[in-house]
């Protein structure tokens, strides 16, 4: 693990020369950036909030062998859920009841987005991979299409969004940061997520159908109840990623709400592998490259999306690694054999 | 509708499917041969940026396109060497390709967006082109897309029709067998992977330097997945794969068509929408048929690293 990570690291270094930057000064800025104060470690937090949700998301699903990737479109969505009550809804509504019917909207709106995918798996055999990411495609062009038409602020002087929320439709924010209520939800969520894991009959059946599907039809394990019921729970806490940037961090509907988080997603949960606890650890991990990422572009002008690289290039390290450390006994068997014989 | 906007609407829907189209070829051969490999959307990414810098910086669309298939062709090394040699799982490798190849030609890509550099204008065919309809809908258009007039056919025999293509075929369906015939199972999925890679690359360089020249962050919008769609749609064979891309390129075209003439009775976020809402109807429709069933499926051992056994 250690070894990848500095070799995923070595590899960003190559692109940092690549792009003509000093990578020592590089990695310093960014860890500056990303530790470098309690605000920007404050920071890291904030991101990896959205992270964790879209972690466990992927985690869900994957955990019996499911890949929903339409992470991005299902956060997209639910941050529409969630806004569809804080613009329309609130006003009827007692101000204590406005966070939880937004939670809960947008739950239900990136659920139901990923059923769509779930139902034509789970009806058809349709390959859910393809259909979770195309849809990807077109929840971004609702969401701009909201923002930029009907839902836009009339009073926004021509500016790309809704209008600004009403205050009860805000999740409360600690200490003069960003971080907000969502970072309590989505840490409850990886517990009950964990719990349901180890110590419920559905994570035990999960388990089977992860490990042996042929094993799960034969006990009798209801195969597609499983991919419908997952992939709703996982668009759903997808969703929640929506819910709480809107909610949390923008009070709006605009752009930058939908920046890569659901792709991110698929390798925190790959990286904690597939386990909930896991995944908050890595996406506070991850979210400190983004932090540093975003600090790279404000002090040295190089693309934030450094960060992305550092990541992709990690998995890859990371699923070698899982080779070397799984047959590690045998190369050494190998090497032997013919002075057995 | 009068002709001059059926030869706007068709030559239009052959441009609009030519990258989607090599991709799909591409992904068709690697596919063939056992390995999945989801990371077309980067590898046509980095593609479409190398196409471009290359040309950019040397003046030649030859080296363009030529550094186009190189990238691609290595990203898709990296794929074959994590999923043949390490056995690593597939789809996760392809997502990790598909993820490094988007962050890393937005981060290398920075520098050169918006300038504008040597594109590949149309070229049409002497004597060809004067036939009604067909001439200016066909060969009224540029060597990209004469190249893909030629790589389906030749495609198409060579998998079926060649002992090369037969081995290639036998590998991606049982490679056990194969390898007891003596085929080398490991060479041919790393040859078609790579193949695959620099097809992939080079409908990225069609993009940067022929259809919307240039270089834009995301320019290939989720053609990289449309195209791994259509090779399920093809059914892994080279020449329904131009069926597919057309459909594709058609409701591009008609996109088109509909904003030049501003029809509004289709809201436009709504037929930027057409493409992916259409690939997911093609998907569910050829995974439903029972035609399409009976006829082919996915290669069997797509997927599944090959190991020989050894010790047993």
């Amino acid at each position: 693990m250690v070894v990848s990570v500095l070799l995923a690291l070595l590899m960003g270094a190559l692109v940092f020369l690549a792009a003509g930057a000093n990578p020592f000064k590089a990695y310093a800025v960014m860890g500056l950036g990303a530790f470098g104060s309690l605000y920007d470690v404050s920071e890291v937090l904030v991101k990896a909030i959205p992270l964790i949700f879209c972690g466990l998301s992927v985690a869900l699903s994957a955990k019996i062998l499911l890949w929903n990737i339409g992470g991005e479109g299902q956060l997209a969505v639910g941050g529409i859920g969630a806004a569809a009550v804080a613009l329309f809804l609130s006003p009827h509504l007692p101000p204590a009841l406005t966070l939880p019917v937004m939670i809960l909207a947008g739950f239900l709106a990136g659920g139901l987005w990923a059923s769509i995918p779930g139902v034509l798996k789970a009806k058809m055999g349709v390959n859910e991979i393809l259909t979770s990411l195309l849809l990807n495609y077109v929840a971004i062009f609702w969401l701009e299409h909201l923002y930029f038409g009907p839902w836009r602020d009339p009073m926004g002087m021509g500016f790309p969004g809704t209008a600004i929320f009403p205050e009860s439709a805000w999740l409360p924010r600690f200490f003069q940061t960003r971080v907000h209520l969502g970072l309590i939800l989505c840490v409850l969520l990886a517990l009950v997520l964990q719990w349901v894991f180890s110590r419920t009959q559905w994570g035990y059946e999960m388990r089977v159908i992860g490990e042996n599907p042929k094993a799960a039809r034969l006990a009798r394990i209801n195969l597609t109840r499983y991919t419908l019921a997952v992939m709703f729970v996982s668009g759903g806490l997808a969703g929640l990623a929506g819910m709480a940037e809107t909610s949390g961090i923008h009070y709006r509907l605009q752009q930058g709400l939908v920046v890569g988080y659901g792709y991110i997603g698929i390798i925190v949960a790959w990286l904690s592998r597939l386990h909930p606890i896991g995944v908050l650890f890595v996406a506070f991990f991850l979210a400190s490259f983004l932090v540093g990422g975003d600090q790279l572009q404000a002090v040295m002008h190089l693309p934030s999306s450094v960060g992305l690289v550092l990541e992709g290039t990690l998995l890859f390290f990371i699923l070698g690694s899982d080779f070397l450390s799984k047959y590690r006994l045998r190369v050494i068997f190998k090497c032997q054999a013919p002075h057995l014989k | 509708m009068d002709t001059g906007s059926l030869i706007f609407i068709l030559s239009v829907a052959i441009q609009s499917s030519t990258a989607v189209l090599f991709a799909t070829i591409g992904e068709i051969f690697t596919e063939r041969s056992g390995v999945l490999n989801l990371g077309v959307e980067g590898m046509m990414l980095m593609g479409a940026l190398s196409g471009f810098a290359a040309t950019y910086y040397s003046h030649s669309l030859f080296l363009g396109v030529l550094a186009s298939m190189v990238v691609g062709g290595i990203l898709a090394l990296i794929q074959g060497f994590f999923t043949i040699t390490l056995r690593a799982n597939q789809v996760v490798c392809g997502l990790a390709l598909a993820i490094l190849g988007i962050g890393l030609s937005s981060f290398l890509g920075r520098p050169i967006i918006g300038r504008v550099a040597e594109r590949c204008v149309a070229f049409p065919v002497p004597v060809l082109q004067e036939i009604p309809l067909a001439g200016p809908v066909f060969f009224n258009q540029n060597l990209f897309i004469y190249f893909s007039y030629l790589l389906v056919p030749c495609g198409w025999l060579f998998l079926y029709h060649t002992r090369p293509g037969l081995s290639l075929r036998s590998v991606g369906e049982n490679p056990t067998a194969a390898d007891t015939a003596g085929i080398p199972v490991i060479r041919i999925r790393y040859l078609w992977t790579i193949f695959g890679g620099s097809l992939a690359g080079l409908g990225g360089a069609y993009l940067s330097l022929s259809y919307t020249p240039g270089w834009k962050e995301n320019m290939t919008s989720g053609q990289g997945w449309i195209a791994i769609a259509m090779v399920i749609f093809a059914l892994w064979n080279p020449l329904r794969a131009v069926l597919g891309s057309l459909f594709f390129g058609g409701i591009n075209a008609l996109q088109f068509f509909f904003e030049a003439r501003q029809f509004t009775f289709i809201p436009s976020y709504i037929l930027r929408m057409l493409p992916y809402l259409f690939t997911i109807a093609i998907l569910v429709i050829t995974t439903h048929s029972k035609s399409a069933r009976r006829r082919a499926s996915a290669p069997a051992s797509l997927g599944l690293p090959f190991q020989r056994e050894e010790n047993s």
